[in-house]
């Protein structure tokens, strides 16, 4: 059968791709750009059983998102700058009680109400820093409208996977791109579900700490349990045991970490020889990649590592390019964020240098194709 | 409308409806929220819901941390914010029996937005907001329902603040069973919270209670025994008395009892009547 091709903007692709992971629950705001995914799980989730609600406001969406996740069903939630803003709290409380959800930010221009229709990408490090406490993060970020679908369905089986809260992070131009996307069948993309715990309702411990995730029961189906977004033991319950508190605030943290290479994801072209490195994400990403195509064809040496998981950070495929590259060069919608990962992780073996764009404009191979061609 | 009487099972096994494994309760001697949780559980009991299907959830606070103690699907989550994680558990699995333990500040100040729109939705779930006039979790501040005058640990002046009425809020906001009790009436809060639990749609139950440590010494009251006491003479009237009193012997107090009873259709019956039926036609 010849694969269903279909020319779809990027936030309608992100709904499919939940659709297609099996979300069976919303809760959102409105707010541009992201509002399309909320329209779009509006009008679909009631066809097939799922629940769609417009709460009050941002904060509620996030907790609707994980009270929809905790009676069992794939949880989303989608937003933009000012309202991710506003799901930090719950969306930490989500790290710590370990119910997973996946929360789309579509980023646009700040700070505060900023520019709404203008794309972005300076909400990278309030993706990783946005709520208090250490917390494990998993953020992912799509470039092309076929990937915000087979990213968002990634974004999910992590969720489940790790029982932890994900962040899909696009900029508004991809976003609000048209593409010809391939359509998945059923079984073309793997689904991973939520674990259920195949143990006694007596013996069931939702944070067992002889396992690094526990599996998680639905409310309502005889596991009775307490959620708590103070530190808690294993059974759930708050503690204040030092011991106890340490050894969980760890394993959120040690879960994450001790399968970084399941999680990270790269797309690399050109970076067998390259001597000049470049280090993009989302639209930006686009144009980088523009960019080593034509210094290639002058024959300078130039290739792109292109994150699909920016958070955990990159730091393997980042360190390998600072061993090969004189610099790295790092376009982004921002004034500084990731580039000072990558400086970090370089650590003085090669030259760093960010590109930095915050008046709503996309940054344009033109500006990167010069740096290039200025280090070759 | 009169709370309708009914037997009381006078000796009763709390037990069966606690997790004694985690008692003694952090509430303070004197504090009223261990009496107003009793009346809950003899009213599930009366209703004989299934500890299964239970789900209470709650905010931050001393009320809030009521859903440690009862042996239900528990959520203890983020300040004002019960009633939305509710919202989303009561849609996702609608056979959940929701229970929310709130507390003034947490209900009336920080999760005020919440409130209202829970009480628009009609959403089926019973809300108790544990009213004592003060933030005693963070040591004595002024709430939304401090009366004005009475001194906190942010109002050393004495507020100034006139103070928010829970059940007219929750009645305007759309609430569909709206009633007041407090933690001295307890075969009353009991009635009360019986016939809330039989009702369908938003359900809001104001219980006045005392807070001895922090309101009570800040404001020269002179104990936990005499704050209750007060309750009973100084503080409420019931609906049955609201006709024949004077309006000087109401001055100042709050009416107890049912006092806002209708019937509208509940949020997740009419998501399946009209959103389910027309999407999968």
């Amino acid at each position: 059968m010849a694969a269903k091709k279909k020319l779809m903007q990027g936030n309608e692709a992100c709904a499919a791709g939940a659709l297609y992971a099996g979300c069976k629950f919303y809760a959102g705001y409105p707010i541009t750009p992201s509002t399309e995914v909320a329209e779009i799980m509006s009008v679909e989730l009631p066809k097939i059983g799922g629940k769609f609600i417009q709460m009050e406001d941002e904060i509620a969406s996030m907790a609707a998102t994980i009270g929809g996740s905790l009676a069992g069903l794939k949880s989303l939630t989608a937003t933009s700058g000012p309202g991710f803003s506003l799901k930090q709290e719950a969306l930490g409380y989500a790290c710590i009680t370990e119910v997973p959800c996946v929360i789309i930010n579509v980023m646009r221009g700040g700070p505060s109400t900023g520019y709404p229709t203008g794309p972005s990408q300076s909400d990278i490090m309030q993706a990783k820093w946005g709520t208090h406490g250490d917390h494990p993060v998993i953020a992912l970020t799509p470039a092309y409208v076929q990937e915000i679908l087979d990213e968002t369905v990634r974004a999910f089986n992590l969720s489940e996977k790790y029982r932890t809260p994900v962040i899909v992070l696009f900029d508004e131009i991809v976003g609000h791109m048209r593409e010809p996307i391939t359509i998945p069948e059923p079984g073309d993309l793997e689904v991973v579900d939520r674990e259920k715990p195949d143990c006694t309702p007596e013996e069931y411990k939702p944070y067992d700490d002889t396992k690094l995730i526990a599996p998680l029961a639905p409310f309502g189906d005889g596991y009775r349990f307490h959620v708590t977004g103070l530190n808690h033991s294993e059974d759930g319950f708050p503690t204040n045991n030092s011991e106890m508190i340490d050894k969980n605030n760890r394993r959120i943290m040690q879960k994450i970490d001790d399968n970084i290479d399941d999680i990270c994801k790269n797309d690399e072209s050109n970076l067998e020889d390259a001597e000049i490195g470049l280090f993009a994400v989302g639209s930006t990403s686009r144009s980088a990649k523009f960019s080593v195509n034509a210094a290639r064809e002058k024959g300078i040496k130039a290739g792109l590592l292109r994150p699909l998981t920016i958070w955990p950070f990159p730091d393997k495929a980042v360190s390998e390019l600072a061993e090969k590259c004189k610099v790295i060069i790092v376009p982004e919608l921002n004034l500084g964020q990731m580039v000072n990962e990558v400086k970090r992780v370089a650590a003085g073996r090669c030259e760093v240098i960010g590109i930095h764009r915050v008046d709503g404009e996309p940054i344009k191979p033109a500006q990167i194709t010069e740096l290039i061609e200025k280090y070759s | 409308m009169a709370v309708a009487k009914q037997k009381l099972s006078v000796p009763f096994d709390y037990d069966k409806y606690l997790r004694k494994d985690k008692l003694p309760h952090i509430w303070c001697p004197g504090c009223g929220h261990g009496i107003v949780l009793k009346s809950l559980l003899r009213a599930i009991d009366n209703k004989e819901l299934s500890k299964d299907d239970l789900c209470m959830v709650s905010g931050i606070g001393c009320s809030s941390r009521t859903p440690g103690y009862v042996d239900f699907n528990t959520l203890h989550t983020i300040h004002g914010r019960a009633f939305s994680f509710a919202t989303g558990l009561k849609l996702a699995k609608p056979s959940l029996k929701m229970i929310i333990a709130t507390g003034d500040g947490d209900a009336m100040a920080i999760g005020g937005n919440h409130f209202i729109h829970t009480c628009r939705r009609n959403i089926d779930m019973l809300i108790i907001v544990y009213s004592n006039a003060i933030y005693g979790m963070t040591g004595g501040q002024s709430s939304p329902t401090t009366p004005i005058g009475s001194i906190a640990t942010t109002a050393r002046y004495g507020n100034v603040e006139p103070p928010f009425d829970i059940c007219e809020m929750a009645k305007a906001a759309g609430a569909t069973f709206v009633a007041r009790g407090t933690a001295y009436h307890t075969q009353e809060l009991e009635r009360t919270f019986t016939e809330a639990l039989g009702h369908k749609g938003t359900a809001v139950v104001e219980v006045i209670d005392s807070c001895p440590i922090y309101f009570g010494r800040m404001n020269k009251q002179r104990g936990a025994s005499e704050m209750m006491e007060n309750i009973e003479k100084n503080g409420t009237f019931s609906v049955k008395q609201a006709d024949k009193l004077p309006d000087e012997k109401k001055e100042g107090k709050l009416v107890r009892g049912i006092l806002h009873r209708v019937e509208r259709p509940e949020y997740c019956e009419q998501y399946d009547k009209l959103i389910v039926a027309k999407a999968t036609k």
